[in-house]
């Protein structure tokens, strides 16, 4: 049965993967700039040293050190991260999903050199519920940051529904097509 | 330099950000974030497959703006430990988007590190786009130093 299988991937990590290319301040520089963040943690050298023992990335940073190239050499297919979350749409059948609530837990700093890995776990999945998108089912999937060394240094937790819209219901709600990072979430 | 716990009281409103958006604001943020899906730099794509009015500001940029909003305030010594946020609405070029908070709880851990939590709020005029919470470290004592805090003194998760 789609929801037994489903609920048997709880608690059971997934999807471990390397970010790929390690932490740096030209990156971390045009995030802040992006925001016209002028915190001088992160841009004087001094205040860095004697605040958190060196340079290191804003914690809000954090899912960019996963995020993959939108091209890289060998690789063909388009990489999506949240794969779980397109898993659960798929072995449940439900071909329309959002993402609503977005909670990030800060560890551990990021600091340049180091490199990210992640694993997707989900943390449950919900009986049926009916909502004015449709109906459907909620579910929670963390994604754990470590470093090189495993040192934790955050947590993403996404709440998606994935639903089936009513054959009545119209047109497509603008944007309510799975995003994960969540755009438009309203569920 | 930096905000200290003692300053802080419940109902306290953190100084209001209010910014002009433009599409080099969607697209640098975007970009920023390594985020390279069309909906944040096609207004084609944003218009005709997601319906939507424009291009618009990713989730992981409005992160970066509410850290931004956040150690604005506290200053430096600040380290955010948890954010939550729902998106309620998108926010577009040419809208002024304004960031608010509201002080909901001043604590100390049993660690004695300091911890205020604060509503947030992303409006563009009375449309509210996204809302949130945040816990964030502040010292306590002139002294203190939330970045300092290492592995099990460092309990950014509320209490249950």
């Amino acid at each position: 049965m789609a929801v037994a299988e489903a609920r048997s991937w709880i608690g059971v990590a997934k999807y471990e993967e390397d970010g790929g290319f390690p932490a740096e301040m030209g990156y971390v520089w045009t995030s802040l700039s992006s925001v016209e963040n002028g915190n001088p943690l992160f841009w004087d050298e001094a205040v860095a040293e004697e605040l958190a023992g060196g340079p290191m990335a804003p914690p809000s940073m954090l899912s960019a050190w996963f995020r993959p190239h939108n091209w890289a050499p060998g690789v063909s297919e388009p990489q999506v991260p949240l794969q779980v979350h397109f898993d659960l749409k798929e072995t449940l059948g439900l071909p329309e999903a959002v993402m609503s609530d977005n909670v990030i837990t800060f560890g551990e700093p990021v600091r340049p050199g180091d490199r990210i890995t992640t694993r997707q776990v989900l943390r449950s999945v919900s009986d049926e519920k009916t909502t004015k998108l449709g109906t459907g089912r909620f579910w929670v999937i963390d994604v754990e940051y470590h470093t090189q060394d495993d040192t934790w240094v955050g947590t993403e937790s996404y709440t998606g529904f994935g639903y089936r819209r009513e054959a009545d219901a119209g047109p497509e709600r603008p944007g309510a097509t799975a995003t994960p990072g969540g755009e438009h979430g309203d569920p | 330099m930096s905000l200290r716990l003692s300053e802080v009281t419940v109902g306290d409103e953190l100084p209001e950000l209010a910014y002009d958006v433009t599409a080099t604001t969607v697209v640098l943020g975007a970009l920023a974030t390594r985020d390279w899906r069309p909906m944040h730099h096609d207004y084609k794509f944003a218009t005709e497959r997601n319906g939507t009015q424009d291009i618009f500001l990713n989730t992981p940029n409005q992160a970066a703006w509410f850290e931004r909003f956040l150690t604005d305030w506290t200053g430096p010594k600040g380290r955010l430990g948890q954010l939550r946020f729902r998106m309620l609405s998108s926010v577009f070029p040419e809208d002024r988007m304004v960031l608010t908070g509201t002080v909901t709880a001043v604590t100390t851990d049993d660690d004695g590190g300091g911890w205020v939590d604060v509503d947030l709020a992303l409006k563009v005029g009375d449309r509210t786009c996204t809302t949130g919470h945040a816990r964030i470290a502040v010292p306590t004592t002139e002294d203190d130093n939330p970045w300092a805090r290492r592995g099990d003194t460092w309990r950014p998760f509320p209490p249950e």
